[in-house]
């Protein structure tokens, strides 16, 4: 398991020791086309590699497309409750936050799924608040049934359960699970999540694993940046990917880099941690150089501009349109697809891209390359399809 | 020089005038990708059914619907599969959706490599031969697994010359040259064929066909592209037809051996 290998001091020696590296060094390593280690990959990551960051951007782009072609996949997070155990002194779920608790009935996730099908999507993301009202009486499941007659792949993004637990929903269908370990560092993560079930860190680390266990063919990780120093999450999220790589090699792994937004609760992030435009860009780039097969993800809490531009850079999965909000997309206008309603209290975080899945699609191909949203069919992990 | 031609490509009951095959992913739009084919000459694409709507028409998943069915053999592909139960049942519904009867068999556990997986791929391939499938398998370049496939009907065996996208050519041209020396079936060689010469070179030692698609998807001008590798199959094609010299690989010995006889 990773949270018997991470190595937390090495992880936080080498995002130190990068800002020892000099452009020369990161030149020899672009030379060779990428780098051969963790090490090599912590220096992708220095100051000094900002110098190099459009040459990293363009073997980053050589590298994506060489293995994922000239496409982006999109995909649609759906939120099924925003109710929650834990407390996370970041997240506008928190149990002690103020906000309206909602859990919205099967009868009402089919419905807005196929409003999201309509738009397009055909990759779906389950999201909810850790409870486990959920998990016991079997409604992830029955909403799972549900919505895979109407979208042929679905990925969950739900509080870390036992391998077991995750098989039915593998038998229902599900191929992808999503588990961000929010931040690696184990004092940060023991500061910031004061109660609940999330409180364990190694627990949490191990999710993706024994999802693999049980099934599951898509495996997402991730580190929410802003809460410790970028280059140590960076470095670590990579380190697990790795890891994810070679002792789970039947699952595509995918990280996602959501930066900090501003959510209920106000919790403020230490400028200090603060990841700025450029040094995401590099951190796409080093990553794609490092993990060439890996998905990358992008949300919409990043802002149009840099959306559009990282199409083109070493992003493969995007979302469009998203609603972070328990029921949200009830009130979606459905031909220009914004919302109607004045205030969202119940969401998550406040998206920062509002455009429509439309748009998104045509900005994808302005760009030069082609919106995927059928990636996946059905009939390979339904036993029930007989023709 | 356009008039330059080779003998057609005989794969089960079906005859076809190139000897290029086309995937089809990967492209920056589908109308790329129906130009790029229609560039290319081939008469034999493969479309993934993931990416294809297999329960009727979908805007939202219409791969297939910028290909021509009269002037394209469409050869539906498994990817996706990870194991034989999960290829034989998609291609069985792609027979149901009224596809064609063929099918490019890839069986890849490895998302990464999409390295095919030999054991999985057997069992399929029996299993969908007796269904009636004319079965195309996606191998790596292993000539005993070659000829297990040939035993259970498969009508060709499609090895690869090094993994899919890495363009890095025939890196397994020693395995490709004893599978064709063996063949019973046509052998096309599928993966890592990242240049026209890549492609000159598999038609030169006498492979029958070749599939391209990241070479032609990803490049700046992927039309252009695809006539180039057209170009490069047919060199290399009439090149075999017409017979390699060879590079002369005797050495002349500056003190003869032999001349010793002619005086006895």
């Amino acid at each position: 398991m990773f949270s018997d290998s991470i190595q937390i001091q090495r992880l936080q020696a080498l995002s130190q020791q990068s800002s020892e590296t000099s452009a020369a060094d990161i030149a020899q390593i672009l030379q060779r086309g990428g780098p051969r280690g963790l090490d090599e990959f912590a220096q992708l990551l220095s100051p000094a590699a900002q110098e190099h960051l459009e040459w990293m951007a363009q073997l980053a782009q050589r590298t994506t497309q060489r293995h994922f072609g000239k496409t982006i996949r999109l995909f649609a997070p759906i939120y099924l409750s925003n109710e929650c155990i834990n407390i996370c002194k970041y997240c506008g779920f928190s149990r002690n936050n103020p906000i309206p608790r909602i859990t919205i009935s099967e009868e009402q996730a089919e419905e807005e799924v196929r409003k999201l099908a309509a738009k397009g999507f055909r990759s779906l993301l389950i999201v909810a608040g850790e409870h486990p009202k959920y998990v016991s009486n079997g409604y992830v499941e029955s909403v799972v049934r549900r919505c895979l007659k109407i979208m042929p792949s679905i990925a969950l993004e739900l509080g870390p359960m036992e391998t077991d637990p995750y098989r039915p929903l593998v038998r229902a269908g599900c191929e992808g699970l999503i588990v961000y370990q929010e931040t690696y560092d184990p004092d940060t993560y023991r500061e910031l999540h004061t109660a609940g079930p999330k409180k364990h860190y190694a627990w949490r680390m191990d999710t993706a694993e024994r999802a693999y266990h049980a099934g599951f063919r898509r495996l997402g990780i991730g580190a929410l940046f802003g809460l410790c120093d970028w280059r140590f999450e960076a470095l670590a999220t990579a380190a697990h990917a790795r890891h994810l790589h070679t002792h789970c090699w039947k699952a595509q792994i995918s990280i996602s880099l959501p930066r900090m937004r501003p959510a209920a609760g106000g919790f403020q992030p230490n400028p200090a941690f603060h990841m700025s435009d450029h040094q995401l860009v590099q951190t796409i780039a080093a990553l794609r150089l490092y993990l060439p097969h890996a998905g990358l993800v992008l949300s919409t809490r990043e802002h149009p501009a840099l959306r559009n531009g990282l199409v083109r850079l070493g992003v493969t999965h995007m979302s469009a349109g998203s609603s972070t909000e328990p029921g949200g997309y009830s009130s979606f206008d459905e031909t220009q697809w914004v919302q109607t309603k004045k205030d969202q209290p119940g969401e998550q975080f406040h998206i920062a891209d509002e455009r429509s899945p439309a748009v998104i699609a045509d900005m994808i191909r302005q760009q030069g390359y082609e919106p995927v949203w059928k990636d996946f069919d059905q009939s390979l992990v339904d036993e029930s399809f007989v023709a | 020089m356009n008039e330059l031609s080779y003998q057609p490509l005989q794969i089960a009951d079906r005859s076809f005038s190139s000897r290029l095959l086309l995937g089809t992913g990967k492209f920056s739009s589908p109308a790329q990708m129906a130009a790029s084919c229609k560039a290319s000459g081939s008469g034999l694409v493969t479309v993934a059914l993931k990416r294809a709507s297999l329960s009727g028409k979908d805007a939202y998943a219409d791969i297939l619907e910028f290909l021509d069915g009269n002037q394209y053999l469409i050869l539906p592909n498994t990817a996706g599969a990870m194991n034989a139960e999960e290829a034989v049942r998609i291609a069985r519904l792609a027979e149901a959706a009224g596809l064609p009867k063929w099918l490019k068999l890839e069986i890849h556990p490895d998302p990464n490599y999409l390295l095919p997986d030999p054991i999985e791929t057997l069992k399929a391939a029996e299993i969908l031969v007796k269904e009636g499938f004319t079965v195309l398998p996606y191998i790596n370049a292993d000539p005993v697994l070659a000829q297990r496939l040939q035993d259970v009907g498969c009508a060709a065996v499609m090895p690869l010359g090094s993994p899919i996208g890495s363009n890095r050519g025939l890196e397994t041209e020693a395995q490709i040259r004893i599978i064709i020396e063996q063949a019973r079936v046509p052998v096309i060689v599928d993966a890592g064929i990242g240049a026209p010469s890549h492609a000159a070179k598999a038609m030169e030692i006498g492979a029958d066909a070749v599939l391209v698609n990241t070479a032609i998807a990803i490049a700046t001008d992927p039309v252009r592209m695809a006539q180039a590798f057209a170009l490069a199959v047919t060199a290399g094609r009439v090149a075999y037809e017409t017979g390699l010299a060879g590079p002369a690989d005797r050495a002349v010995a500056t003190s003869p051996l032999t001349t010793f006889l002619s005086n006895s």
